[in-house]
């Protein structure tokens, strides 16, 4: 693909392993790259919202993007306790970008899953949830083609007008390994962000997020086959419907009650 | 003048220009290898040249009696020969005694080039035709020539015999032996192998390799630099260039390489002249050996400033290598193709990012959590929840220990199941003998063994380091472990960052407490068993008797495989070569079972986690799989229970 007048910028942010915890290239923000990297190749930009951390594993997870084939890495750097939305719009807003790409949801941190989103609202932009691939870009009409990852392996094909915010899905193509002498060799371009003090985090406390409880399926299959049926077959929401009416409603939660055994 | 004045003449002529351009082929091929990398260059090696040649040379070559004698024959009749042809016919030396053993010299000569000429009659596949076909002859004429041209000087017939029809005969054949002998040594002939051979032996990357030394770990590289491993020729060191050029195509490495028998697409030898072709640029159309599997001979070309991977050699070549060693252990000239292919696969890695099948994953996953599957690395000692280790630390309320005789290593076995059951063994074992051992615990990370052999010198480095530091916190005397990859990077590899270890593989800790009694074995075990040599104890470490010794200790006599101790044939697991699965025609671990079932055991006795998993991943029914430690915990006489009745009498 030729988009040589593309200009796309990818946001990547500093992820977990999810058991040694350690910091590490974060899988959406890698497959952001990758597909940006296919998009435009060496002209995509890739923007880091802090500071260069002294701590050396920190600087190894960053520079793991370096290592898939990148030059530089641009730092837009601000203080801890600044919204980084707010800036990184800033700073956008002054580039222009065609297509901005983040991953669903930061591997830390508040990984609220809201910045793509809120980014979307601050510059105007329209916004497409876990693309797997950017299929085609009319540049003339400035309109693109992507697919879009659901659940259970479906795709839909949307038609989005430039520019846009696209976070990128697990499903899209694995990342390229990321090189040694790459990372080690590629460059930070420092900037320095507009100040925009997040005021509501400072109050807030955080604690360690919990597994939310998760309903047991029960399997009643006699047969192998039926088992495999059960165990592939696509969870059917055909219970659901639009009930009016209060009478209605209170049968509804008490034949709800009842089914599962609760009263 | 007489056909004999105007031979003397003429040769005095013919030999001088011979050897002036010999000279400036010489100094051509020098150049060509002082393209490399500096390195150290060893000079007093030149010093012991014919001592390595006779000596440590030989030592190879004679595993081929018949080969051994042919090239004693020859080589010494040529080397011998050439001498004297220089002193009689350019300086002039009319000695009589000179005369006769030059006589004797080309006799000598000549009797080996038939028996060289015997054995190309119907060379096997190893061999490369070609040029190598033209060779017995060439040593035959230049043999005779010079043999009959004598034979006056002597007396034994009278001069000017033959008149000036064998003095044409004669210079002719002069003119060609000559021309292969002399000049095709320097300008790319077969007898390149006797020039580039003989100064390879003396300059050799590897000095401690002579005199029965051994040096068989990789060598470091600088993190740092510009460019890390091999891209283009020129990146080799020089030394490493000149090695490639001591290749006499014997192909003895390529009769051992595993995966060229399995059909994977690598053949050590093409690999070594596909190094020269790079460096001296050109292509592979005349090649004259068996080609990788599955690839045409011919269609790829290189160049000393040319990338080698994808243009000269496909990088599924470099990939397909379990670096068993098999090839560096059988070449005659102690070329070294897997410091070569690690040197590529390291650019390919660590430039490129390109290694292929699950590298990748692997590499992020010892980054993220220092065992190559990505497992929780504070489940590392999950397996021996039931087994109350001793954990090396300074946390006293866990009853860590700071100081024990016995570092016992546990390795990646930890993760997996079937190894568990080893290391419980060796447990056991220890206990028996009442070794006082200890472990690292969570603090132990995977050895770098497989890192660095998929190329990641980076995160071989920082393991490497990181077990350092960790270890040098301790004191013990010995390092045990039963991973015989663990084994190698600890003792060999870990020196160069300042990790000093008196290490053992189980085997040869355990044959010591056998020996000292400290373990008694039921002797009276009478089982059709076969052992396989884990390349890295064998191969790489010499270690072929101590599992040999315990087997025999518990009464077993082994049925030796055809291919065992330092010719064993890998079970494919080493090098990652699990990893990069390159396909082949037949899995390496199935031709491994398969010279174990041709010995009718019912046993495969093994000493490595890797061997262990490789061979029992080869389909039922097949021979059992088991470690030594596994077998010697089943012939364990514990006394322990006649002790206690001893004390209570
Ligand atoms: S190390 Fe083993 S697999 Fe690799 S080339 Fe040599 S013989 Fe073949
Ligand atoms: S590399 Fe060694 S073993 Fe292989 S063909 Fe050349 S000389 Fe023979």
């Amino acid at each position: 693909m030729s988009n040589n007048n593309l200009s796309v910028i990818s946001l990547v942010s500093i992820g977990e392993h999810p058991t040694s915890r350690r910091p590490r290239r974060a899988e959406q923000d890698a497959r952001a790259i990758e597909l940006g990297i296919k998009l435009v190749g060496d002209n995509l930009q890739t923007l880091h919202a802090g500071e260069l951390s002294d701590d050396a594993s920190q600087q190894t997870a960053l520079r793991s993007y370096l290592g898939m084939g990148l030059t530089e890495i641009n730092l837009l750097e601000m203080p801890e306790n600044a919204d980084a939305v707010l800036v990184i719009a800033e700073h956008l807003k002054q580039k222009n970008p065609d297509i901005i790409l983040t991953g669903v949801r930061a591997e830390n941190g508040e990984s609220s899953g809201m910045l793509p989103y809120l980014l979307a609202e601050q510059l105007d932009m329209a916004m497409v949830t876990s693309i797997a691939e950017i299929l085609s870009i009319d540049e003339v009409n400035k309109q693109a083609e992507v697919l879009q990852a659901l659940p259970r392996g479906q795709r839909r094909k949307l038609k989005v007008d430039l520019p846009f915010i696209a976070s990128v899905d697990m499903a899209a193509a694995l990342p390229r390994q990321s090189a040694f002498g790459p990372a080690m060799r590629g460059q930070f371009e420092a900037t320095l962000g507009a100040t925009f003090t997040d005021e509501e985090s400072s109050d807030w406390q955080i604690v360690d997020a919990k597994k939310r409880p998760k309903r047991l399926k029960i399997i009643k299959a006699k047969t192998a086959a039926d088992r495999f049926k059960a165990a592939t077959a696509k969870a059917s929401g055909g219970g659901g419907k639009v009930v009016h009416g209060v009478e209605e409603s209170a049968q509804a939660i008490l034949d709800l009650l009842v089914e599962e055994g609760l009263v | 003048m007489s056909s004999s004045e105007f031979l003397s003449q003429f040769l005095f002529t013919l030999i001088s220009f011979a050897l002036l351009l010999t000279l400036v082929g010489a100094v051509k091929r020098m150049l060509l290898w002082s393209q490399g990398q500096s390195s150290t260059i060893h000079w007093l090696g030149l010093l012991q040249i014919p001592r390595r040649y006779l000596v440590d040379l030989h030592h190879v070559v004679a595993r081929d009696k018949y080969m051994s004698n042919t090239h004693v024959a020859t080589a010494g009749g040529f080397v011998l020969s050439s001498i004297l042809i220089i002193l009689l016919y350019v300086f002039q030396l009319k000695l009589q005694i000179l005369t006769w053993a030059l006589l004797g010299s080309s006799l000598l000569m000549f009797v080996g080039s038939i028996f060289v000429m015997i054995r190309r009659r119907n060379p096997p596949p190893n061999l490369s035709l070609g040029k190598w076909q033209r060779l017995p002859k060439s040593l035959m004429v230049f043999s005779l020539s010079f043999f009959i041209l004598t034979l006056p000087a002597t007396g034994i017939l009278p001069s000017d015999t033959g008149g000036w029809l064998l003095a044409v005969l004669l210079v002719a054949g002069i003119i060609w032996g000559i021309g292969e002998m002399f000049f095709g040594m320097t300008w790319g002939g077969p007898m390149k192998h006797a020039f580039a051979g003989a100064l390879h032996l003396g300059l050799h990357r590897r000095q401690e390799r002579f005199g029965d030394g051994q040096s068989t770990g990789l060598k470091a590289i600088d993190l740092s630099a510009k460019k890390l491993g091999v891209e283009k020729p020129i990146d080799f060191k020089w030394n490493q260039l000149l090695s490639f050029d001591a290749c006499v195509e014997c192909g003895r490495c390529e009769n051992n390489c595993p995966a060229f028998a399995a059909g994977q697409p690598l053949n050590p030898k093409k690999l070594i002249q596909d190094m020269v072709i790079g460096m001296a640029g050109g292509d592979d159309a005349k090649f004259a050996g068996s080609p990788y599997p599955g690839i045409k001979v011919g269609t790829h070309k290189g160049g000393a400033i040319i990338p080698i991977v994808n243009v000269l050699v496909e990088s599924e070549t470099l990939w397909s290598c379990t670096t068993c060693r098999a090839c560096v252990d059988a070449c005659p000239m102690m070329i070294e193709h897997v410091d070569a292919i690690v040197d590529m696969r390291r650019f390919e890695t660590m430039e490129k990012g390109q290694t292929p099948g699950k590298g990748s994953e692997i590499l992020e996953n010892l980054s993220a959590t220092d065992n190559p599957n990505g497992f929780d690395p504070s489940s590392r000692m999950n397996w021996a929840a039931d087994q109350n280790l001793t954990v090396f630390g300074h946390d006293e309320k866990k009853q860590e220990v700071t100081e024990a005789d016995v570092l016992l290593w546990i390795g990646d076995a930890a993760f997996d199941m079937r190894n568990q059951r080893t290391l419980r063994a060796i447990i056991k074992l220890l206990r028996a003998a009442d070794v006082n051992f200890a472990v690292l615990g969570d603090a132990e990370f995977d050895s770098g063994d497989l890192a660095r052999r998929l190329g990641d010198e980076a995160t071989f480095q920082r393991l490497a380091t990181s077990n350092i530091s960790t270890m040098n916190k301790y004191q013990f005397k010995t390092i045990v472990t039963a991973d015989p990859h663990a084994f190698h990077c600890i003792k060999n590899e870990y020196v160069e960052f300042g990790g000093n270890y008196n290490v053992m593989h189980h085997t040869g800790f355990f044959a010591e407490l056998v020996n000292q009694q400290k373990l008694k074995l039921d002797n009276s075990k009478e089982l059709a068993l076969t052992y396989h040599d884990p390349c890295y104890l064998g191969r790489y470490n010499g270690e072929y008797d101590a599992p040999r010794f315990l087997l025999e200790s518990m009464g077993v006599k082994i049925k030796e495989m055809d291919r065992s101790k330092s010719t064993a044939r890998c079970c494919g697991g080493g090098g990652g070569a699990p990893v990069t699965d390159i396909p082949g025609k037949q899995r390496i671990p199935d031709m491994r079972m398969a010279d174990v079932v041709e010995t009718k055991a019912e046993i495969v006795a093994v000493a490595c986690p890797q061997c262990n998993l490789m061979l029992e991943g080869v389909v039922e029914p097949r021979p059992e799989v088991k470690d030594i430690a596994e077998l010697m915990l089943d012939a364990l006489i514990d006394d322990v229970v006649e002790d206690m009745v001893g004390a209570q009498v």
